[in-house]
């Protein structure tokens, strides 16, 4: 790799969105969490810091240790070294309960034998708030999620989005330092998906919560989060902005994983790489020597693709996206490039028409060749 | 037209194989039928027949007043009591501990649990009474830690089926996280869950004691089916009777449990709204 990964948040952002959303959550930070499970890492040096207000969404595949790193802020884990602080305080040796974390968890999580209001007010019942109070805020938070109407409903009579909706409003209804969110919309269809993603990100916003989300939906990561941190092996792989994470990743891993990815044989020439037969400098191709073989990863955005006869690909698919559409176009028998081009041009294409791919003057990272990879 | 043809004779030799398997199906049912309920045919005529030959049903009236009935009643409704409080006070936190934070073992506690069925009773009282407290040798309560160590396969199942049917760990941990402590999340949040869990193994636990004769045979104390046994050789037509009655109320009971199952799977199933 051109960039080296790191586990270290090195972009943490300066005090613009505490600032901005009033400062009601807390500073969280992790240093340097490990944690072993046996042979495998879960956590391998983790530092991340969360500024107050701030949403930071942990994005990676199963077993990257994102949910590790959730349930450790929880209290639900341990660490075998590192620290975790909430506005400067160290977290170990509090239990779950002693936290102030409200969570929202995968699976329905909803106490099947109470209503949503005494769902909603369970939390505060805990805390000694007398009926009358307690009842009002669970009602005012039920409000705030639209389900005021559904207060006197129990879990087995609202569906799966109104049930997350009801335990977000739990885990709000105790005010909490944190609001830790554990893949909460995996289980819901698309259509709810959506509606709840909004929801959920309006609420953050206004009430200025801390929040983590684990997610492995990158379109989820990407649309509601301040910042995304990709994890990979119980390490930060990177964190940044969503736009900076999809315009600049800083590993092939981070660049693959977000977003399309289309990776194609290439050349290490001076100062640049030669693929898809036209060179592309200034590429960083620090540390690799001239004529070495290397993957060059583009992005669909990246590529153009024009009718020629006898062009180097032919266009064997086309997926309409609205104002663009993706192409599908076979250079060999072993590679496939995904094209993303205005659909009014695109629908000049036919299937099975020659086209040539050029690659435009974008950003464009190196990687160890993987063999006839194609896009990912 | 041969396929449409080949389609309706393969749906003809389709239908005719169920109908046997129908006929199949309610022939073994007669069989059990006939099985089960002859005897207690059998016994309802023995019990209601009079010394003329006639037919009469005071004998169920005169139960209660029968030498000996009430004690032996007592004393089991006592051993029920006890024995449920004692199975319920062991199980429960053993089978949530174990489902939540021992899900390994839960195969292995299983095996464990259904030891007292292999186990002969009389190997099972020489070891309760090892560890038995010395004040309660010599008391028929002695029984209520036997009937403990036999009642706990049936205990033990209807609460691990609790267990599995609601998402305990996620339960517990969004109480925690909420600021329950482990008492608040037993008492507030896993009993009443495991309501209809806690009624079946009190329900199996009771009807257990109320039918076990072995142990209080061996221990020589005068149960209620131990009374039952005892005076059959007074009163037969009574002893049958009380017999019928105790069978009756045991099936009211089991009936009981599959009606509460059969509420708790159809709550489970029922769709919420959109």
């Amino acid at each position: 790799m051109t960039i080296p990964a790191t586990s270290r948040d090195t972009t943490t952002p300066t005090t613009d969105i505490a600032t901005a959303r009033g400062a009601g959550g807390a500073l969280v930070e992790f240093r340097d969490l490990r944690r072993s499970f046996g042979t495998t890492r879960a956590l391998d040096g983790l530092t991340l810091t969360l500024q107050p207000g701030e949403m930071v969404a942990l994005l990676g595949p199963s077993g990257c240790g994102k949910t590790t790193a959730l349930r450790v802020l929880a209290g639900m884990e341990t660490v075998d070294s590192g620290q975790v602080l909430v506005d400067g305080g160290d977290l170990r040796g509090v239990p779950t309960r002693r936290r102030d974390m409200g969570m929202v968890f995968q699976n329905y999580s909803l106490f099947p034998n109470m209503t949503a209001l005494d769902n909603v007010a369970f939390g505060l019942r805990v805390r000694g708030r007398n009926n009358a109070a307690r009842r009002a805020r669970a009602g005012e938070l039920l409000d705030m999620v639209g389900l005021a109407e559904r207060a006197t409903r129990y879990p087995h009579q609202l569906s799966g989005g109104q049930q997350q909706r009801v335990a977000l409003a739990r885990a709000l209804a105790i005010e909490p330092r944190v609001l830790l969110l554990d893949e909460p919309l995996s289980a819901l269809d698309a259509k709810v998906r959506l509606q709840l993603r909004e929801q959920i990100r309006t609420l953050q916003t206004r009430l200025g919560t801390t929040t983590l989300f684990v997610t492995h939906d990158q379109e989820e990561a990407l649309s509601m989060a301040d910042r995304v941190g990709v994890m990979r092996g119980g390490r930060l792989e990177q964190i940044a902005t969503p736009g900076e994470l999809y315009a600049r990743p800083s590993t092939a891993f981070v660049a693959e994983f977000v977003g399309t990815m289309n990776r194609l044989p290439a050349e290490v020439v001076p100062g640049g790489i030669r693929v898809l037969g036209q060179v592309i400098t200034p590429v960083d191709v620090a540390g690799r020597s001239v004529g070495a073989a290397v993957d060059a990863l583009i992005r669909p955005e990246g590529l153009t693709a024009e009718p020629v006869e006898h062009g180097s690909g032919i266009v064997a698919h086309k997926t309409f996206l609205g104002g663009t559409t993706r192409l599908s176009v076979l250079l060999s028998e072993e590679l496939t490039v995904q094209v993303d081009s205005p659909s009014v041009h695109a629908a000049r294409l036919t299937i099975g028409e020659s086209v040539d791919i050029t690659a435009r003057d974008t950003q464009v990272l190196v990687a160890d060749p993987t063999g006839p990879s194609t896009t990912r | 037209m041969v396929a449409v043809t080949g389609t309706g004779t393969a749906r003809t030799g389709a239908l005719a194989a169920s109908a046997r398997r129908s006929w199949g199906r309610w022939v073994v049912l007669l069989a059990a039928g006939v099985y089960f309920l002859v005897p207690l045919y059998a016994a309802l005529r023995f019990a209601v027949q009079t010394p003329t030959g006639g037919i009469s049903l005071g004998v169920f009236g005169g139960i209660p007043a029968q030498q000996g009935f009430a004690d032996a009643f007592g004393l089991s409704i006592n051993l029920a009591l006890v024995t449920t409080l004692i199975t319920l006070a062991l199980m429960v936190p053993t089978a949530i501990y174990v489902h939540l934070r021992l899900p390994q073992v839960q195969r292995l506690f299983e095996g464990i649990t259904i030891l007292p069925i292999v186990i002969p009773p009389v190997v099972l009282i020489v070891g309760v009474l090892q560890v038995a407290p010395a004040a309660l040798k010599g008391t028929p309560y002695l029984l209520a830690l036997e009937y403990a160590v036999l009642a706990m396969p049936f205990a033990y199942r209807s609460l691990a089926s609790g267990l599995q049917a609601m998402n305990l760990k996620t339960l517990v941990e969004a109480s925690r996280s909420l600021g329950g402590g482990w008492f608040t999340t037993a008492f507030r949040v896993l009993l009443p869950n495991l309501r209809s869990a806690l009624l079946a193994a009190t329900i199996l636990t009771v009807a257990l004691v109320l039918g076990e004769y072995t142990m209080a045979s061996l221990d020589q104390y005068e149960t209620f089916p131990v009374w039952v046994v005892v005076f059959d050789q007074e009163n037969a037509h009574v002893s049958v009777a009380v017999s019928l009655l105790a069978l009756i109320g045991t099936w009211l009971l089991l009936i009981l449990i599959s009606l509460i199952d059969t509420r708790r799977g159809h709550r489970a199933s029922t769709p919420g709204e959109s």
